[in-house]
C-alpha cells in the first residue's frame, strides 16, 4: 500500500501544535503534572527530554536498516535509557540544586511514551534529517505544553514567573495551584481550551 | 517479517543489541569518569553548608574539619567535626546511607559535642515516592514568626538520645522515649531512615567516643 510519508517540515510543524504530544496525543502527562510547579523545573525537564528525544531519534534513524522487527523495542529502550542516564549525570554535575528538586522524574524520562513512540512512528522508518526535524518539533511542542501549565501554576500559585515576582501586592497566592490538585485542574482546563481551539479551526475549514 | 528466529542463529539475530549494549556501556563509563568527580564536589559543597546547620551553630564562627574514624564494620569513614575558632568541640556530623523503600537513602546526622544527643537530620539523596516517602526530606511548617506549626519527620530526631535505638510508631509517641511517629502512608521509608540512623550510631559510636577524647585532649596552641 503506497504511503506518502510526511516531509521534514511537516513533521516539525506537526509536533508543535496539530500533534502536540501533551494536548493532542495525551502523552507524557505524568512528568507534566509533577514538574510544572515552577518554570525553572519545567524548562529543565523540557531541556532534558529534548536532548533524549533528539539523540534517540537520530541514533535509531541511522541504524534503522539494521533493526530486527522482534527486537526493535529493545533497541529503542536501550538507546533511550543510555541518553537519559547521560542527561541525569550531566544535570547532577552542572545543575545540582535543580536536579535535586526534579528528583526521580529525570530517570523517569525513560518511560515517557512520547520518546519511544517517535522512535517507532518516525525514526525507525525515515531518514535522519526527517527524524531530527520530528524530534525538534515534538520537543518544542512538549516544551510549550510544559511552559503553558507551569506559567499558570507558578503565577497563580506563587505570584512569580521564573522566580521573579510578577503579581501585584494585593494578590493572595492560590496555594492549591502548586499542589497536585491544581496541576490536574490546570491541565484539564488547558486541554479543554486546546480542544475548543481545534473545534473552531475545524469549523472554519468546513 | 520472519515468524521464528532460526535455531542456532541467535547471534545473527541479536548482534546489534549486543553491540549497542557494549557501545552504550562504554559511553556511560566515559560519562561517569568525566562527571563523577564534579558530582562528588557538588555533594561535598552541600555537606559543608549543612554541617553547621545540623549542629545548630553559626557558620560564620565555626570551623568544619574532616576526620577519619573506623567503625565496627572495619570500614573507615569520614566524619565532620564542628569547632569554634578556639578549637572547642561544638558537634559532629556523620554521613550514612542504607536501603530505603525505593532506592538508597543517604543522610547526614548531626550529633552533640558529647555524642549523647541527636542535633539534626538532613537527607542528602533519596528516590522515595514523591508526595509520600519523600516527606523524609521535608522541612517543618512555620508561621510568620518562624515558630513551628507542624513538625516535619526529620526535625523529630532533634533532641533524641543516642543511648537507645530510635523506634518508629504509628501513633503519637510517648513523651521522653526515643519513639518517632511514622509519616502517614510512608511507614517503610520512615522505618528505613530510622534503621540507617540506628546502624550509623551503633557502628561509629565507640570510634567517635575515642576520637572525641583524642580531640578534647589539651593541644598546643597554633
Amino acid at each position: 500500500m503506497a504511503n506518502i510519508e510526511p516531509t521534514a517540515m511537516e513533521r516539525f510543524i506537526n509536533g508543535v501544535l496539530p500533534e502536540n504530544p501533551v494536548y493532542r496525543q495525551l502523552l507524557g502527562m505524568c512528568p507534566i503534572l509533577a514538574v510544572t510547579g515552577s518554570m525553572a523545573t519545567a524548562m529543565t525537564m523540557a531541556g532534558a527530554t529534548a536532548f533524549v528525544l533528539i539523540m534517540a531519534n537520530l541514533i535509531v534513524s541511522i541504524i534503522r536498516g539494521l533493526l530486527k522487527p522482534h527486537l526493535r523495542i529493545l533497541v529503542f529502550t536501550l538507546t533511550i535509557a543510555t541518553f537519559v542516564t547521560i542527561a541525569d549525570r550531566a544535570l547532577q554535575a552542572f545543575l545540582y540544586d535543580l536536579s535535586k528538586e526534579l528528583g526521580p522524574y529525570i530517570p523517569l524520562i525513560i518511560v515517557n511514551c512520547l520518546i519511544i513512540s517517535r522512535c517507532e512512528i518516525c525514526a525507525s522508518k525515515q531518514g535522519p534529517h526527517i527524524a531530527l526535524m520530528d524530534a525538534f518539533g515534538m520537543s518544542l511542542g512538549f516544551a510549550l505544553a510544559l511552559a503553558s501549565l507551569a506559567t499558570v501554576r507558578e503565577v497563580l500559585g506563587n505570584g512569580t514567573w521564573f522566580g521573579l515576582t510578577v503579581m501585584p501586592d494585593w494578590w493572595t497566592n492560590w496555594g492549591i495551584m502548586v499542589l497536585p490538585p491544581g496541576a490536574f485542574l490546570g491541565l484539564g482546563l488547558l486541554l479543554g481550551l486546546v480542544e475548543w481551539m481545534q473545534m473552531v479551526r475545524a469549523k472554519k475549514e468546513n | 517479517m520472519s515468524d521464528q528466529p532460526q535455531k542456532g542463529g541467535y547471534i545473527k539475530q541479536a548482534w546489534l543489541v549486543l553491540l549497542l549494549a557494549l557501545c552504550y556501556g562504554a559511553a556511560l563509563a566515559g560519562v561517569q569518569t568525566a562527571l563523577g568527580p564534579i558530582i562528588e564536589e557538588n555533594k561535598k559543597r552541600e555537606i559543608n553548608s549543612q554541617v553547621p546547620i545540623l549542629v545548630g551553630v553559626d557558620p560564620e564562627t565555626t570551623d568544619v574539619e574532616k576526620v577519619e574514624v573506623t567503625g565496627k564494620d572495619d570500614k573507615t569513614k569520614a566524619v565532620y567535626v564542628a569547632k569554634t575558632k578556639d578549637g572547642e568541640l561544638l558537634g559532629w556530623v556523620i554521613r550514612a546511607s542504607g536501603q530505603g523503600f525505593a532506592d538508597r537513602i543517604e543522610i547526614l546526622l548531626g550529633l552533640s559535642a558529647d555524642l549523647k544527643t541527636i542535633t539534626g537530620l538532613y537527607v542528602l539523596d533519596q528516590k522515595e515516592t514523591p508526595g509520600l516517602g519523600d516527606k523524609i526530606r521535608s522541612d517543618s511548617e512555620r508561621d510568620e514568626e518562624g515558630n513551628i506549626v507542624a513538625m516535619s519527620y526529620r526535625d523529630m530526631y532533634i533532641g533524641k538520645s543516642t543511648g537507645e535505638p530510635i523506634t518508629i510508631v504509628k501513633r503519637t509517641p510517648e513523651e521522653g522515649t526515643n519513639q518517632i511517629e511514622a509519616i502517614t502512608a510512608a511507614t517503610v521509608s520512615s522505618d528505613k531512615v530510622a534503621d540507617i540512623v540506628n546502624s550509623a550510631i551503633d557502628n561509629l559510636g565507640d570510634a567517635l567516643d575515642a576520637k572525641r577524647t583524642e580531640l578534647s585532649a589539651p593541644q598546643a596552641n597554633n
